[in-house]
């Protein structure tokens, strides 16, 4: 099988608090895994840790994906490497222009593995295309990046954004919260059209919905900075019928 | 040197002058020179004054410059056009050269009526025009502005008559250009809306030699009942340049102004906004950016003054600062007894990318009526981490990220440019201005050596 990520126990301090307590996680190309879990879990901070925020100081373990050390890697790298993030709040960017943020964005990419700009005409054409597959009106694209948009909006233009730059490993940071039924349908298809035998997709969720769309291959639940259950999609259903309590029981935190 | 020496030195040249400044120039702006000249020597150079709080002057003036009193017989340098050519904007074009006016092969009277000539070409054909205006609007507000009237010989006239739209902008291109001197200038420019009447004007300072230059220069502007005027001024010189640029407008009833100041570069600048609301429901937007680094000074001065019932005056200006470039922002608000319904709101925002930076930035409101809506605001900050992040999370370099924000923030600005070439090409500018390369490769010989 061809592994993509392999996280070693992975240890984080936020502000001087330890968040990750040893995590293990594998993500194998063409799999889909959620990662549930109550709040205060750490299912945000393994998201962040994982695309390179500095705040985030890792004090043990590894992470490798595609076989390169992640975590020397600056955020960027990690990004042109095929890491995307789909972020909880995404940012507002006064001033800087949906389209000429994604241009820029793809072509630091494209150079990073040696290849030319992108053509100028092709580049509209790609993203008018990839502007379907999420349903975004195209008068976005010369809007300022995020400025103004609603909470749906945001989150389409993060899955718009996924879509563009085609990673190779997708991580959804509770990109369902907020979501009515239709933008979430929205969301998942987008996901769905991403996935393919060469790349995967973590979901990280409270919520079985959006499951019911982007079905995942294997459900994970972080308690107190630990995967402390992994199993089959039926997981996230239990879940949903029981509640995180019945978690909390089997494996108590130091909380 | 002292101020006081500048002063008296100041008081010899003007002496000296006196005669040259007759014979080149006009009766009606030689009527005002000596009692300018009074008021300018009666405080002199303005030194920690409550309008120039924070300027330093002195390094400004404490050089030999030479004056020009008689036209310059410089070609103007096709260089120089094409440095600030805006490409799909058709506009009608006038050089000056160190406050001088060059020759155009122009009819005086343009379609509609309007005119666009040299001032004291004005003050030949139309006497009663500068009688009404000349030094009316500036008058004794400002010893700086009292300095140019007692120098002021030439500059730009134009005049659009009542219900008239200008056809094309006037693109006026200040050049600075010394051969082994450097130069002081006293450029004075009038522009008459007539009722009704719309226009759109763009001046563009720049540099063409090394050498050090100190222009002092006045704008008068009146807008009649119903006039709007677009006004747009894009200073790019080199860090030798000092430019002292004063507007002062005068809006009746229902006129409105939007005035865009941009300063890309330049060593010491201080712009002077004084507007007068004068007529009930009149409207002035002002806008302006500056871009800092190294040891440059930009100064941006406003006051506006509600005077009548019912006006509005909008103003935001930004800037990014670097090095230990300084920037002063002040803005004065007067709204005098019975101007009710009066809206005045004013912003300023800094971005500053050193420790060394520094930003004063004052409002003032002085309120002398009921029933008003003022607001002021300033802000002085860094780039935001976390959306340094999220571009970064994208594959986007830190510096490339960095410099996305910056653009960003300045765009806020530019985006408010209604003519769309004249916008792009801002941003084209301010893009290259952010990258380090209008100074390195635009303009090349002007600014590279200077820069460093």
């Amino acid at each position: 099988m061809n592994k993509l990520l392999e996280i070693r126990d992975l240890h984080a301090v936020v502000d001087g608090k330890e968040i990750l307590k040893g995590i293990n996680l594998d993500v194998n190309a063409g799999e889909t895994h959620a990662i549930m879990g109550p709040n205060g879990a750490g299912k945000s901070t393994l998201s962040a840790v994982l695309a390179g925020r500095e705040n985030f100081i890792v004090t043990r373990g590894e992470v490798w994906f595609k076989g390169k050390n992640l975590l020397e890697m600056p955020a960027e790298n990690r990004a042109r490497e095929g890491l995307f993030l789909s972020f909880q709040y995404p940012v507002e960017i006064p001033g800087v222009s949906t389209v000429n943020f994604l241009k820029t964005a793809i072509n630091e990419h494209r150079k990073y593995s040696g290849k030319p700009p992108y053509p100028p005409g092709e580049f509209l054409k790609m993203i008018r295309e990839k502007m379907e597959w999420v349903g975004i009106d195209s008068k976005l694209l010369n809007r300022s990046l995020n400025e103004g948009f609603s909470g749906g909006e945001k989150k389409k233009n993060e899955i718009f954004q996924m879509a563009v730059l085609e990673p190779v490993l997708a991580i959804l940071d509770e990109t369902d919260s907020g979501l009515d039924i239709d933008a979430l349908r929205v969301v998942a298809n987008g996901v769905n059209r991403l996935k393919g035998p060469g790349n995967a997709v973590i979901v990280i969720t409270h919520y079985q919905r959006l499951l019911d769309h982007v079905v995942p291959d294997v459900v994970h639940v972080l308690h107190d900075g630990r995967v402390v259950k992994t199993a089959g999609k039926e997981l996230a259903i239990e879940l949903e019928k029981k509640g995180y309590d019945w978690i909390k029981q089997q494996s108590p935190g130091e909380n | 040197m002292s101020t006081e020496q500048i002063n008296s030195d100041l008081s010899a040249i003007f002496r000296e002058a006196r005669k040259p400044l007759r014979v080149n120039s006009n009766e009606l702006l030689d009527r005002h020179r000596e009692e300018a000249f009074l008021h300018f020597i009666a405080s002199g150079i303005p030194e920690k004054t409550e309008e120039y709080a924070h300027a330093d002057l002195l390094p400004a003036f404490d050089r030999d410059y030479h004056l020009m009193l008689r036209p310059p017989r410089l070609k103007v340098n096709p260089d120089a056009l094409f440095t600030c050519n805006v490409p799909g904007l058709d506009t009608r074009v006038r050089f000056t050269v160190n406050g001088w006016t060059a020759r155009v092969d122009e009819p005086l009277e343009l379609p509609g009526g309007v005119v666009i000539c040299s001032l004291p070409t004005a003050a030949e054909r139309y006497p009663g025009l500068l009688e009404l205006h000349y030094n009316h609007h500036a008058g004794k507000r400002d010893t700086l502005a009292s300095l140019n009237t007692a120098f002021a010989q030439d500059g730009i006239f134009i005049n659009v008559p009542d219900g008239v739209n200008m056809d094309k902008p006037l693109q006026i291109v200040n050049l600075m250009q010394g051969n082994n001197n450097n130069v002081m200038s006293f450029q004075r420019n009038l522009a008459i809306i007539g009722k009704g009447a719309t226009a759109t004007i763009l001046a563009c300072d720049h540099t063409l030699s090394d050498n050090a230059f100190l222009s002092n220069s006045v704008t008068e502007i009146a807008l009649s009942e119903n006039a709007s005027l677009d006004y747009y001024q894009v200073q790019n010189q080199h860090v030798e340049a000092s430019r002292i640029n004063a507007i002062f407008v005068t809006q009746e009833r229902a006129s409105r102004l939007d005035a865009n100041t941009i300063t890309l570069y330049g060593g010491f600048t201080r712009n002077n906004l004084i507007v007068a609301l004068a007529g009930e429901g009149s409207e002035c937007n002002l806008h302006g950016m500056y871009l800092s680094d190294k040891k440059q000074r930009v100064d941006n001065f406003t006051s506006i003054e509600h005077a009548a019932p019912g006006c509005r005056s909008n103003e935001l200006f930004k800037g990014v600062l670097d090095d230990s470039a300084v920037a002063d922002f002040t803005g004065r608000v007067i709204v005098r007894p019975g101007a009710r319904k009066t809206e005045a709101y004013q912003a300023n925002h800094n971005l500053l990318l050193s420790d060394e930076a520094r930003v004063n930035t004052r409002p003032q409101l002085i309120i002398d009526a009921d029933d008003v809506k003022c607001s002021h605001g300033a802000t002085v900050g860094q780039l935001d981490d976390e959306a340094m992040f999220y571009l970064r999370s994208r594959g986007i370099s830190e510096a490339e990220a960095r410099l996305m924000m910056m653009f960003g923030f300045a765009h806020e600005i530019v985006g408010r440019i209604r003519l769309e070439p004249l916008r792009e090409q801002i941003d084209n500018l301010v893009d290259k201005r952010l990258r380090g390369e209008l100074t390195k490769c635009y303009n090349c010989v002007r600014h590279c050596k200077k820069t460093s």
